[in-house]
């Protein structure tokens, strides 16, 4: 429960954060003013300014927004084609259906991620639609593995054979009775995901292939700032912990979200 | 001396009193039967004698293992004890034994363990306590792994690893309840023998009175964590005063009230069905092999009656109520219900909704995500319609359940409820027919009772028609007009239930008529 708390803070404060950038932030993030550059934290500026001047917690939050959207749409990706494949690969376990999807899976593992991306951002040049895209598509295994492994065991119980005796057909079962009980696994999933494809989005954004300026995004700002690390090491650390300390905070709600929808746990009383 | 004496044992678990003011002893070579129905208290006696006592559990009283208090022991010396004086068989065999491990290593790693032994000649001592549990060496050598033996052979694997070091006590919790009868029969007589020749004294856990009353020297019946009455085995049913004991007894020959067979009109009539598996290919080419679960099966049940179906795990017969279900594709033959027959389309959709079935199980029968009213309502799915408040009310209400109970999960329920509401799902949509697939079988023997007396009310209310599919051949016997005995894929015996039962004229049958534990021996 204290895990559940504190992954929901995190996760809030970083949404939150996004959320204002919209409406309000400290200084404008594209507004240079090279005079007042590499600024240690005061209280005009909480997280000191960058090697152009920028106010690093305007585009920290800023930067938020970028994260949010790649790792949303691509987890929706992963979501919206790998569950229902997954379902359909549990229904028609052992047929052919079962094995081209599987196997057409066992393909696009096959590739590490960020070479695909950087295969995409070659031909169709770099951008966050690309780095979306490319995470995105790894995401579709991951989701399809998950729920197809949980979804035969669920075919296995006896409800199951009543709503065969009711008439149900594959698609309404695996609607109705298989997907809310397998549920759980795919909220704990999909939050690992989540945090995975913000730090899929950092990586490809350090070398490059991301966001470009001037929208910023944290990856590119720990890259910006390598080089200066020894003079200004707060134009590193602020990026950093920002992406540890939302991951960090996904992690931790999702573990706690699985306990919690799950009825029979939430009885017995965290 | 005794051999197990317990004293005024006391238990509380978080404060929660479990076991209250126990007192029993066992001498040498006596078998102490140990009954009561699921939460009594009766494996956490056998826990505590073990030390094996969950966190935070406060025990009271003494416990003395061949003399010796085992309150006191520390941890380590209770180690040593643990295997050597004590051995403990558990219920599910397929479990109890791990599969990575041959049964020679499981049975070796025992003796090993407490003998300090060489390897081969821990094995040596292996092959012959497991011959001791009539595994010979021929037919079962060492290297046999679990998953090549039955259920029954499994148990005895068990078995062998709790005798091995010729313990002084041995605690056997519910060890027959996963065997069908004729193995069951055997597990006891072999657990007898054991006993006699080792003079070793035996602490018999159990549900079932029947198992217990023709085996044991004494008895005593638990009830909410207290034994509430103690006898001599074989006297106690014309020795006992207690009511609950009296209630057990009673519950556990229950005889519910039925009105006698129906019309002559067959209502499902099975047709030379044949079901068959594909077995995994041997080579990448070969054509791989069918096992024929079900062979050439043909009976009617008419209108009104109800139809039993007996015959031990693997026979088929879940294989044969799936196929009536029209869940599994039949190789052969053909299936009627009303005359119109099942044709495995869409189409059945209207014929369908004259048949449900409940399954054993009262845990897994349920989508743990939906609430009761939504569980039992899913029939309806067969009528096209949702169903009306009213028809759910009325549905809880016929099997003993308030109307209030739709808004609940089904974790909120005990094991009997569920299958009360399990009943009522089955009812709601007003089928003729309803299939009973070992519906009562994971009950305690009053639960079990009322749930009988709830079929035969409800059969006699809605004028429904059972097909009663069960390995428990007392409780067939005793609801069932007629009985079909199916062994390997086959009907070996059809017949009015109580000539069947009382002139088996099948082999088979008699075999298994004569495994069956009666009370009335004792």
């Amino acid at each position: 429960m204290r895990n559940l708390i504190l992954g929901f803070a995190l996760t809030a404060l970083f949404l939150i954060g996004a959320a204002l950038s919209f409406l309000w932030t400290p200084y404008d993030h594209t507004v240079l003013e090279v005079t007042n550059k590499l600024k240690p934290p005061t209280l005009a500026h909480p997280f000191g300014t960058d090697q152009l001047g920028r106010d690093i917690l305007s585009m920290i939050m800023v930067g938020a927004r970028t994260s949010i959207a790649v790792a949303i749409v691509a987890v929706g990706i992963g979501i919206g084609l790998g569950v229902p494949l997954g379902l359909a690969a549990a229904a028609s376990r052992g047929s052919w259906i079962d094995e081209v999807i599987m196997r057409g899976n066992d393909l696009i593992f096959a590739f590490p991620s960020l070479l695909i991306a950087i295969m995409i951002t070659a031909v169709f040049g770099p951008s966050a639609v690309n780095a979306i895209i490319a995470i995105g598509i790894f995401n579709i295994p991951v989701f399809a593995r998950v729920t197809r492994g949980a979804a035969l065991s669920i075919w296995q119980q006896d409800y199951i054979l009543a709503a065969r005796v009711a008439g149900k057909g594959t698609m309404r079962i695996s609607v109705e009775h298989i997907l809310p009980n397998i549920a759980n696994l795919l909220i704990v999933q999909g939050t690992i995901q989540f945090s995975l494809g913000i730090l899929a989005e950092a990586a490809l954004s350090y070398v490059g292939l991301g966001a470009q300026p001037p929208v910023p995004s944290w990856g590119r700002m720990l890259a910006d700032s390598q080089t200066l690390f020894m003079i200004a090491p707060h134009i590193t650390l602020f990026p950093g912990c920002a992406i540890v300390l939302t991951v960090l905070g996904l992690n931790l709600a999702g573990d706690g979200l699985r306990d919690l929808l799950d009825p029979r746990i939430r009885r017995a009383g965290l | 001396m005794s051999v197990l004496q317990i004293e005024n044992l006391s238990l509380a678990i978080h404060g929660a009193r479990i076991l209250r003011h126990i007192s029993l002893s066992i001498g040498p070579g006596e078998i102490h039967g140990l009954i009561g129905e699921s939460g009594s208290g009766k494996s956490m006696t056998a826990l505590a004698v073990m030390q094996l006592l969950p966190e935070g559990a406060e025990a009271s009283g003494a416990v003395s293992l061949a003399g010796q208090s085992v309150v006191t022991l520390r941890d380590a010396d209770m180690c040593t004890l643990r295997g050597a004086t004590v051995g403990m068989v558990f219920q599910e065999p397929m479990t109890a034994l791990n599969p990575l491990l041959n049964i020679g290593q499981q049975v070796a790693e025992v003796i090993a363990l407490h003998d300090n032994l060489s390897r081969s000649k821990a094995f040596v001592r292996a092959a012959e306590v497991l011959e001791r549990c009539e595994l010979p060496r021929d037919q079962f050598p060492l290297t046999r792994y679990p998953h090549e033996l039955s259920g029954g052979q499994r148990q005895r694997v068990v078995i062998a690893m709790a005798i091995a070091m010729k313990p002084k006590l041995l605690i056997a919790d519910e060890p027959t309840t996963a065997l069908d009868v004729t193995t069951q029969a055997e597990i006891l007589k072999l657990i007898k023998r054991l006993a006699d020749e080792d003079e070793m004294a035996v602490l018999l856990i159990t549900h079932d009175l029947a198992v217990v009353t023709g085996l044991a020297d004494d008895i005593s019946i638990m009830r909410n964590g207290e034994i509430v009455e103690q006898g001599k085995g074989a006297m106690l049913h014309r020795t006992m005063t207690h009511p609950y004991t009296k209630a057990l007894f009673s519950a556990s020959g229950h005889q519910p009230e039925r009105a006698q067979a129906g019309q002559d009109r067959a209502l499902l009539s099975v047709e030379n069905v044949t079901c068959s598996y594909a077995l995994p290919r041997k080579t990448l080419l070969q054509v791989p092999e069918r096992f024929i679960a079900v062979n050439d099966v043909s009976f009617e049940l008419h209108q009104g009656e109800s139809l039993g179906l007996v015959g031990e795990s693997g026979c088929g017969k879940s294989t044969l109520t799936r196929a009536i279900l029209g869940l599994e594709p039949l190789q052969s033959g053909t299936v009627r219900l009303d005359g119109a027959e099942m044709t495995g389309t869409a189409d059945d959709l209207a014929l369908r909704r004259k048949m449900q079935v409940v399954f054993q199980d009262p845990y897994s029968s349920f989508n743990p995500r939906h609430k009761v009213d939504r569980l039992i309502a899913e029939p309806f799915h067969l009528l096209g319609r949702t169903a009306r408040m009213d028809e759910i009310d009325e549905a809880l209400v016929s099997v003993g359940l308030s109307p209030t109970d739709k808004e609940k999960y089904i974790h909120e329920f005990s094991g009997g409820q569920r299958q009360r509401i399990a009943i009522a799902r089955a009812l709601i949509i007003r089928p003729e027919l309803i299939i009973l697939d070992e519906a009562v079988t994971a009950l305690d023997v009053s639960i079990r009772a009322q749930i009988l007396d709830l079929l035969a009310d409800l059969s006699e209310q809605f004028s429904l028609s059972y097909l009663f599919i069960s390995h428990d051949l007392s409780v067939v016997r005793r609801v069932t007009d007629r009985v079909l005995v199916m062994r390997a894929g086959r009907i070996v015996e059809t017949g009015e239930t109580e000539q069947v039962f009382t002139n088996p004229q099948n082999p088979y049958t008699r075999k298994l008529i004569a495994a069956v534990p009666q009370l009335s021996d004792a």
